[in-house]
């Protein structure tokens, strides 16, 4: 998810931390649906657009992430 | 330089099939926004659109082999247009007039189909009228073929802001005297499978109804149809007992050179304050403002942003509606749509409101009119439309009396 994140910005993976928040990394509104995209398609899930607009930061983002696939492998 | 009347308007929408079907829903605040019947919404994150529902182009005697669905409303919308008018289009007149008109998308029904048959059923052999039904000047060269004009007529593409591109265009064409009479407007479709998971992809669509400047507002809802106008000068228009509807007498625009799809308050700004420029009004004059007012968290608090900073103090006492809230965001129609319901508003002394408002938004701090019409005669309106690509073009109108 960190990879999906630096390649967005084009910034290297190393600058994005668990506490770094959308905002510290310069994402804009465009940014955050594209890396959205890039992360259903690589864990295979589905991000309504209410559970994206709760997504500030990258914690949100890979807590929300686990959670959906967790959901997906019980199911 | 010529004063420009409006003597014509024409109109299809989700609200209606001509104009006065059109006005008595928006003055009565009744949107045209229900579950999407043009295509199978299983597979779709969004439900609800503002269609034209139960249109058949039969019974308006179009040719539909060569004309996509919204080529169709263009020519419907036209043929309203110049029967309010009164104008007969003869050899001469027809030289000298220019058709103009907006589209976002063209006939992109067309190739959607199209793209079904040839990668899904594998079927090698694509319909013959697909490139003119697919071009977007395809209702701006029906309705200059169907009234004969001759003169400049062509297509404006620039998303959202496609119509008012187009009418602002038209308008100074008429009041530098480039043309006698101008048909313009705007006219879309944009309901395929394809172009509907490509909005649900941009993630702007919301998910119930189209709620412009109110705090739970969740996204756009899309819509359909055509607007179109007849211009000419005042002059003129007098000079053949013509019942003048309104007029439109400044036009500005600019471009955000920012972001693809984030709005900036000053780029919207810089276009308004051309437009009260063209018009030698002042912000004070500005009574009515049809907002852009899309219903996405963005655009909404970057436009009250925008009104701020062109009008001023007068941002505080300046009615501001989204009749999006109504009949959906027809993208390249949206501005002739809210071209029809700013003149009408200025006709009428209603000025229509934001439908389904329900909550004040501390970042939309205008006086924005909800729910309920409002009586009040205003002299001077503006109508923002605001486009993804940063491209803003504003029209200001004014009441004949």
């Amino acid at each position: 998810m960190f990879e999906i994140i630096a390649k967005q910005k084009r910034i290297s993976p190393e600058q994005v931390t668990i506490d770094s928040t959308f905002q510290e990394l310069g994402l804009d509104s465009l940014d955050a649906v594209n890396i959205l995209f890039e992360v259903e398609g690589e864990f295979n899930i589905s991000i309504s657009d209410e559970q994206a607009r709760q997504i500030k930061d990258v914690r949100q983002m890979v807590e929300g992430v686990a959670a959906l696939a967790g959901e997906k492998k019980t199911a | 330089m010529a004063r420009v009347a409006i003597t014509g308007m024409g109109m299809i929408s989700a609200l209606g099939r001509n104009v006065p079907e059109n006005w008595v829903a928006l003055s009565e605040g009744r949107a045209g926004i229900g579950p999407i019947t043009a295509v199978d919404t299983t597979n779709l994150k969004f439900k609800n659109g503002a269609e034209v529902g139960g249109f058949n182009p039969e019974e308006y005697s179009l040719k539909t082999d060569y004309l996509d669905r919204f080529a169709q409303f263009a020519a419907v919308a036209a043929r309203e247009a110049v029967q309010t008018s009164g104008l007969n289009f003869t050899p001469e007149l027809g030289d000298r007039s220019a058709v103009i008109t907006g589209s976002c998308v063209g006939g992109q029904n067309t190739s959607d189909a199209g793209f079904v048959e040839l990668y899904r059923k594998n079927n090698p052999r694509v319909n013959p009228m697909t490139i003119p039904r697919t071009m977007a000047n395809g209702g701006a060269s029906f309705i200059a073929t169907e009234h004969h004009i001759r003169g400049p007529v062509y297509t404006i593409s620039t998303a959202c802001s496609s119509s008012n591109h187009a009418i602002g265009q038209a308008f100074w064409m008429v009041r530098s005297g480039a043309v006698e009479v101008a048909i313009t407007g705007g006219s879309e479709a944009p309901f395929s499978f394809g172009f509907l998971k490509a909005w649900e992809a941009m993630r702007v669509v919301s998910p119930e109804t189209c709620r412009p400047f109110s705090k739970d507002r969740k996204g756009l809802i899309l819509g359909e149809g055509a607007a179109m106008l007849v211009l000419e000068s005042l002059e003129r228009a007098q000079a053949r007992g013509a019942e003048i509807l309104g007029e439109i007498v400044g036009f500005g625009m600019s471009s955000d050179a920012g972001h693809i799809t984030a709005p900036s308050e000053e780029g919207a700004a810089m276009a308004m304050e051309a437009a009260m420029r063209d018009a030698q009004v002042s912000p004070m004059e500005i009574g009515y403002i049809n907002a852009h007012g899309t219903g996405t968290a963005l655009n909404d608090s970057t436009e009250t942003q925008a009104i701020k900073l062109a009008m001023g103090p007068q941002a505080k006492s300046v009615a501001v509606s989204s009749t999006k809230s109504m009949h959906g965001h027809a993208l390249g129609a949206a501005g002739a749509l809210e071209a029809v319901a700013t003149a009408m508003a200025l006709k009428t002394g209603v000025l229509p409101p934001t439908a389904n408002f329900n909550e004040a938004d501390p970042a939309c701090d205008l006086d924005v009119i909800s729910n309920e019409a409002r009586r009040q005669q205003v002299e001077y309106a503006m109508s923002n439309s605001f486009a993804f690509g940063g491209l803003n073009a504003v029209l200001v109108f004014r009441r004949f009396q």
